[in-house]
């Protein structure tokens, strides 16, 4: 399967088609907690990039050696161990954020995007594809985070990235940085990219109808 | 006695794990359809929290001490195997509780609410009793809010809604009503 | 579950399963190059930790207790002389416990005050306060919240609204400090509230009240306050 379409695809599908939070709903809990301001959101993107991009290499390096019965205790210590190195070099180098992240990042272990990467892509295709597929799925998680992280922090502080956008005179929508605000946003979110998703179906059906429709008519005229 | 009560209900209501820490997302969205079975999958959810608080305590107290590194990982393996070995248990000591509980505990240990119930607790620095309270009260939050959510779909179910809207963001939204009426619960300590 | 205990049985029949040797032989080098992943971050990354928690303590400290350029824990527990006889020592060890409070000294080496911290819930979660004491005129210099998880925009005005923080500068400490409506003050011992945020200001109030009722009566006698150690951490030491 994975000989027809190019690496460069595995990577675009994470982006938008496949995107694991828009569309495979997964990953919920950190994605939700902790976008409550922009930069917070992409630390934890580059968080579980590193971790997923790391856990797929390595799981897709040695699959041959993977036995079966024990795979999913060996992820799970893989994930486990990079989000380790992740937790500890976080505490080192940004201990501000790692604060306001605080329990969240061990969490990444229990995102279960990370371990269906790993049984449904990693351990079954080779290191190239399993490395873009990585990508691509953290990538989509990224955009997803980011989104949610924009529009709760510009809503809820009238900040963007800690630059204040807005001046004294905006009175920010507290409740959006509160825990209401995130289900009520990746809620609106997602009905926004069902929508989109809708109208792109229709729009593709119709263009598919109309061309029926001038190639049944060529053919009559022909 | 005021530290625990303050313990429990803190973590039933103010903080709700599900609505306010978001933990135990993927459940709460995906099994909440029917009220009978969130209610079961909440109380199997509380008596697998209780043994994760148990454990914790135990690794925290004798293990993880002297090598403070391996916390996450220790945390995630034993709570993996503590789930194996309690769905087996109960497989073997009574076929009726199984028959209910059974199925859910796979699903369990993927529930992030487990691992984050220990590392909240080991954050805090709770001790044996604090940590049991700490896991009532999740449990008992968690199968409220599995609960209530049940309860409201089930009541949806036939209501005249959007095909658009129907399904995870429909959820989401409900979830965020939810969560927003659980804020009332703060500050309900501090008041007095 | 029953269908995959079926599947395995099958699987083992066909004898394509490998020795339980080979699975514990996996998981073993797995664990084993795991944990010195771990154990090498850990060793890496262990001085850059310990110094940002030491900092951000000492800063607190600092704060807290004007015109103070060293300081040393103190831990109240038993002396070398046995039991039922707790006492404030001076500890040099890591990190932080309830039992544990600060003593501030100036350039001289003399004693100025303590940093003083207590725990108890706020609005939404348990608030954690440092202040400063000055036992000789009994007056709180100031106060710093050092962790809280109050509602953004309004209960964590305890730390971002400068006027209530500014309150607790030179706060008389005779009875207990109480909370009152804002512009209601009138007495010494009154903190105006934060409006819209009485809830916690009220909750760091009686975070206050308690700690120093706690650690009040294990306070030694003035002039008996601990000396000064050799080994210290001063300010320029915690900037560095």
């Amino acid at each position: 399967m994975a000989t027809d379409i190019t690496a460069y695809e595995e990577m675009i599908k994470g982006l938008w088609r496949d995107n694991p939070v828009f569309v495979q709903v997964l990953g919920m809990c950190p994605m939700l907690a902790v976008t409550n301001s922009a930069i917070n959101a992409v630390v934890m993107g580059l968080a579980t990039f590193f971790v997923l991009v790391g856990s797929s290499f390595l799981v897709s390096s040695f699959k041959q050696w993977i036995p079966k019965q024990v795979r999913i205790s060996l992820y799970i210590i893989i994930i486990a161990t990079f989000v380790t190195v992740v937790d500890y070099s976080l505490l080192a180098m940004l201990p501000a954020i790692h604060k306001e992240l605080g329990a969240f990042i061990p969490l990444i272990v229990a995102n279960c995007m990370i371990l269906g990467r790993q049984e449904a892509f990693a351990s079954k295709h080779n290191v190239k594809y399993a490395v873009m597929d990585a990508v691509g799925m953290s990538g989509g998680f990224m955009i997803a985070l980011f989104a949610l992280g924009s529009v709760r922090e510009i809503l809820g502080v009238g900040a963007f990235f800690g630059v204040d956008l807005f001046g004294a005179n905006f009175e920010p929508w507290v409740i959006m940085i509160l825990p209401p605000g995130g289900f009520l946003t990746l809620g609106l979110l997602l009905l926004f990219f069902n929508w989109f998703t809708e109208r792109r179906r229709q729009f593709l059906d119709k263009v598919a109808e109309a061309e029926r429709v001038a190639v049944a008519g060529v053919d009559k005229n022909g | 006695m005021d530290d625990l009560l303050w313990i429990f209900i803190s973590t039933l209501l103010v903080n709700n794990f599900v609505l306010a820490y978001f933990l135990g997302l993927c459940p709460f969205l995906g099994v909440s359809g029917q009220l009978e079975t969130s209610f079961r999958l909440g109380l199997a959810t509380t008596f697998v929290l209780v043994i994760t608080a148990l454990c914790a305590w135990v690794l925290n107290t004798y293990v993880l001490i002297y090598a403070p590194y391996l916390r996450l990982i220790s945390f995630i393996v034993v709570i993996a195997s503590t789930v194996q070995f309690i769905e087996m248990s109960i497989k073997k000591l009574s076929p009726s509780l199984f028959k209910s509980l059974g199925i859910f505990l796979p699903l369990i240990t993927t529930n992030c609410a487990i691992l984050g119930l220990a590392i909240f607790a080991t954050n805090r620095g709770y001790g044996l009793v604090e940590g049991l309270t700490f896991a009532l009260g999740a449990g008992a939050g968690f199968t409220l809010a599995m609960v209530l959510m049940a309860g409201i779909r089930e009541e949806t179910e036939i209501n005249d809604v959007p095909a658009l809207i129907r399904g995870t963001a429909f959820n989401l939204i409900i979830a965020g009503i939810l969560s927003m009426a659980f804020m009332g619960f703060a500050g309900l300590f501090s008041s007095t | 579950m029953t269908n995959t205990n079926e599947n395995s049985k099958t699987h083992s029949a066909r004898s394509q399963e490998p020795g339980s040797s080979r699975l514990i032989f996996s998981m073993a080098i797995a664990g084993f190059i795991s944990g010195i992943i771990i154990i090498s971050i850990y060793i890496l990354t262990f001085d850059t930790i310990k110094e940002n928690k030491a900092r951000e303590l000492r800063e607190a400290v600092f704060k807290v207790l004007p015109n103070v350029s060293t300081m040393q824990k103190l831990h109240f527990s038993e002396d070398d002389s046995g039991a039922d006889n707790k006492k404030l020592m001076v500890v040099k060890a890591d990190g932080m416990d309830d039992e544990m409070m600060f003593a501030g000294y100036d350039q001289q080496g003399k004693f100025i005050g303590y940093a003083i911290q207590g725990k108890g819930p706020g609005f939404q979660d348990t608030i954690h306060v440092l202040f400063g004491y000055l036992s000789s005129r009994k007056n709180i210099t100031g106060m710093e919240i050092l962790d809280s998880r109050e509602t953004p925009g309004l209960g964590d005005k305890i730390f971002k609204d400068m006027d209530f923080v500014g309150e607790f500068i030179n706060l008389p400490m005779v009875k207990n400090i109480k909370a009152v409506k804002k512009g209601k003050k009138s007495k010494d011992n009154e903190i105006d509230a934060i409006t819209g945020a009485t809830i916690s200001s009220k909750a760091v109030v009686r975070i206050i009240n308690k700690a120093f009722n706690k650690w009040s009566p294990r306070l030694p006698q003035q002039g008996n306050e601990p000396v000064l150690a050799k080994t210290v951490v001063t300010k320029e030491s915690g900037e560095r």
